[in-house]
């Protein structure tokens, strides 16, 4: 008798993700669906708008990553209006985006990710959440996230003039320029943020590295799929977050593209199917397979991880001790170990904070030149930005005016949204067999997603928190034969 | 006695909502402990099935945040409003539509048409749009109904209080919490943020213009902007005028002009009419012709006007289609 599986994750996802298992005759996995129930239509009613209110609109599609959104649409600008920032406004561009990265990464750690490390995945669900964390790490420990949180986020209102929804940004430059005592600050927040980034890791090392059940987990094989990988790199094919050629790689780790932001059709193209909102991306000179990895499927992956796998190192010399330990230890690049999104994730904050450092360090960035007022006629402008949850395009056409004809946007979690589907549908064939379904399900199917990041089209993105399952097994004629709820 | 039941939801939202709550930072500790959480899928591990099973009004009060898109934001909207004895739009989304409010210049068949057939990443030879039911070899899997219409929360159910701002800022989010907890509440329908304009608080209120003095308007990437002067008189757009004060001038800040997020104040209908009115009374025409020429220098008024609230407007949308 055919069974099936609802998991209608009711929190953080609530009403915005939900996944169907079905099982075969035998009670094992016959296929898993990953369905995102939501559309908002941004790239329509963006026609119509002037294009340099675009940095301002299209934020509010994730309040969580809106200055992604709001730096990525400002380059889509430069390119549009054909402009180049001063050197100051490109700097502090920057400097704003690696404070956020560096929060998002941590929140990311310490309130979502961690707690299936820190607390354990097999410990108690009730105390798998950042209360957990804190129990388990002291409140001193809490209290210095809380911290580096409240001060990065000052850092991006005191630029942005609010965190949630920046609005600094103008083609060929930014708004308002940075002040000398503010810069000092601000080396001073890069500087606690590059002690806690090499604090985070360290954390990750006693609590996961250590431990032989954990690091048998991140090695095994539920949690791994061998695809292609994409992210941006610097000339000297270094991980960078906020400009630079878009690099693919091969399952086996070998370039198999490089292109600039305006060239991205020629590489990405998107499947639809009927049973979500959400689209699915793959690699056009690949072709589309369905649901499956490997060297002749276009399913690619994006975010820490595969920034990490196509990049050569980071710029930053912390950061970079840290990458090459973490591939040492994963056995080489690329690593297909989906569980290690969240030690690449750890490295990715120490360049972040060293990054900012950086930049705030550069007496250059307090430069009051920090505007070039476009002149030529606008068409076409395409922008690309590495977010968090992975590479993110902003495209748009205008008319002579500059009023939006036409906007495509493919969103960093979107490029993962076969690889989800597909890492979901593993982590249950490991755990189901014979229509037997343990409690452990519930965190194994939530950790096989969550080492993602998962920002579902950037309107349901997660905070901070676990998610709850309910889990139905129902028969053939829809009965609910068990249910198992993690409280 | 026990602690107040609360529940905190997000319809059609971006999160960014959920994001003010925690930058409330250590104060959140201080809501946690005055109340009971019963729903809140951002932070905490809770059940509709949980809130179903809840006494009708059992949760004194529900934060909404979001507009309405589709029948399963509308659905859980309507079972908190009956489970709940207060409920309060949070945020512009639920209060006037908010920035996604836009799409109601378009409609479903529209933005499906773009999103499924016409963006130029598609690849979808077979013409397939996302449907509300789809049979697979294994079953069938459904999706939510997605509206023709974005709602602003008070268009689908009862709501006593608005919390304007996008997102709004962590001192009006404890003065309403505050006034909840202690039972201090102005009427109902009241909009919990300062009822004047946000030009009476501006730091540049002093060079506003006073009479008629615009030639032409002009676009934030098309000039210098002066840190110090207000907005209108270097003829950019600000909705300051026709704009809620609660926010601390945020936008103004970083040296950009208001779009609007509060809403207009309370004896306003329409916030993008008003903001004709203010405008009209500065534009610098002896003709009609002139008026004219002025005013076709304004980009997208109907978009700009109407950034956070089109849904909430008179207007409200451009077709006139079913649900």
């Amino acid at each position: 008798m055919k069974k099936r599986i609802t998991i209608d994750p009711i929190t953080r996802l609530e009403g915005h993700g939900k996944i169907e298992i079905f099982l075969d005759d035998r009670g094992d996995v016959e296929k898993a669906y990953f369905q995102v129930p939501e559309l908002r239509g941004f790239e329509v009613f963006s026609v119509g708008r002037p294009a340099e209110e675009m940095p301002r609109i299209t934020p509010k599609i994730c309040g969580v990553c809106p200055t992604t959104h709001h730096i990525c649409s400002t380059k889509a600008l430069d390119d549009l209006f054909k402009v180049e920032p001063p050197p100051a406004a490109k700097k502090l561009r920057e400097l704003m985006y690696s404070a956020f990265m560096l929060e998002d990464h941590n929140l990311h750690f310490f309130f979502l990710g961690g707690p299936d490390f820190v607390v354990g995945p097999s410990a108690p669900p009730a105390e798998r959440n950042i209360l957990g964390v804190i129990a388990k790490v002291g409140l001193e420990i809490a209290g210095k996230v809380i911290k580096l949180r409240r001060e990065c986020r000052d850092v991006i209102t005191l630029m942005g003039g609010r965190v949630i929804h920046p609005v600094c940004g103008l083609p060929g430059g930014m708004s308002k320029p940075l002040a000398e005592d503010d810069r000092l600050k601000i080396v001073g927040v890069a500087k606690n943020g590059v002690e806690f980034a090499q604090f985070a890791l360290k954390i990750f090392d006693d609590v996961v590295l250590k431990n032989k059940e954990y690091v048998d987990l991140v090695l095994g094989d539920t949690y791994k799929h061998t695809t292609y990988y994409m992210g941006m790199v610097d000339k000297n094919n270094k991980v960078n977050f906020y400009d630079g050629d878009v690099r693919v790689v091969t399952p086996e780790g070998k370039e198999f593209a490089r292109f600039r932001p305006g060239e991205y059709l020629n590489h990405i193209a998107e499947r639809v199917e009927p049973w979500s909102y959400m689209k699915f991306p793959y690699l056009k000179n690949v072709g589309w397979k369905g649901f499956v990895d490997g060297k002749d499927s276009g399913v690619y992956r994006v975010a820490p991880l595969a920034r990490l796998n196509v990049a050569d190192g980071m710029a930053t010399p912390l950061a970079q001790a840290e990458y090459e330990r973490m591939f040492t230890t994963l056995g080489g690049k690329p690593a297909h170990n989906t569980l290690a999104f969240h030690w690449a994730r750890l490295v990715e904050a120490l360049y972040a904070a060293e990054r900012m450092l950086e930049l705030a360090q550069d007496k250059g960035i307090t430069d009051p030149h920090i505007r070039n007022i476009p002149t030529a006629i606008p068409d076409e402008g395409i922008g690309i930005v590495e977010a968090p949850r992975g590479t993110l395009i902003h495209h748009y056409k205008t008319d002579k005016n500059g009023i939006i004809t036409e906007a495509n946007l493919i969103v960093a979690t979107v490029n993962n949204a076969a690889a989800i589907c597909m890492s979901i549908e593993k982590a249950a064939r490991g755990l189901i067999k014979g229509g037997k379904v343990s409690d452990g399900l519930l965190n194994m199917v939530e950790m096989a997603f969550r080492a993602y990041d998962p920002c579902f089209a950037c309107a349901t993105h997660t905070l901070p928190g676990k998610m709850a399952l309910s889990v139905q097994i129902r028969n053939s004629n829809g009965d609910i034969m068990q249910t198992i709820s993690r409280e | 006695m026990a602690k107040p039941k609360v529940a905190f939801y997000w319809c059609a939202s971006c999160g960014g909502c959920e994001e003010a709550v925690v930058d409330l930072a250590e104060n959140i500790l201080k809501v946690v402990e005055a109340v009971e959480f019963v729903l809140w899928p951002v932070a905490m591990d809770f059940k509709i099935k949980d809130v179903e099973a809840l006494q009708d009004g059992e949760i004194a009060v529900s934060f909404i945040n979001g507009s309405i898109r589709t029948r399963e934001q509308e659905h859980i909207a309507k079972l908190l409003r009956k489970k709940s004895g207060l409920v309060v739009a949070f945020g512009a989304c639920a209060h006037i539509g908010g920035t996604p409010g836009l799409a109601n210049f378009s409609n479903r068949e529209i933005i499906f048409d773009y999103v499924y057939q016409k963006s130029p990443s598609l690849d979808n030879p077979n013409k397939i749009f996302p449907q509300e039911k789809t049979t697979v070899k294994e079953g069938e899997l459904t999706l939510p109904k997605f509206y023709n219409t974005v709602f602003t929360l008070d268009q689908v159910i009862d709501v006593d209080y608005y919390l304007p701002g996008c997102a709004p800022p962590p001192d009006l989010i404890m003065n309403a919490v505050e006034a909840i907890l202690t039972g201090n509440l102005p009427p109902k329908g009241t909009v919990l943020a300062p009822d004047k304009s946000l030009c009476d608080t501006c730091k540049r209120k002093i060079t506003k213009p006073e009479k008629a003095v615009i030639k032409q308007f002009r676009r934030v990437h098309e000039v210098l902007l002066d840190p110090e002067k207000c907005f209108l008189d270097q003829g950019i757009i600000c909705l300051g005028p026709a704009t809620r004060d609660g926010c601390g001038e945020r936008c103004i800040n970083a040296n950009m002009p208001c779009r609007g997020c509060f809403g207009s104040t309370s004896r306003v209908e329409d916030q993008g009419a008003k903001f004709l009115s203010a405008l009209a009374s500065i534009i610098d025409a002896d003709s009609e012709e002139e008026i004219k020429k002025i005013t076709d220098s304004i980009a997208d008024p109907a978009g700009i006007f109407y950034f956070y609230s089109l849904p909430a407007s008179m207007l409200r949308r451009k077709f006139r289609t079913e649900l």
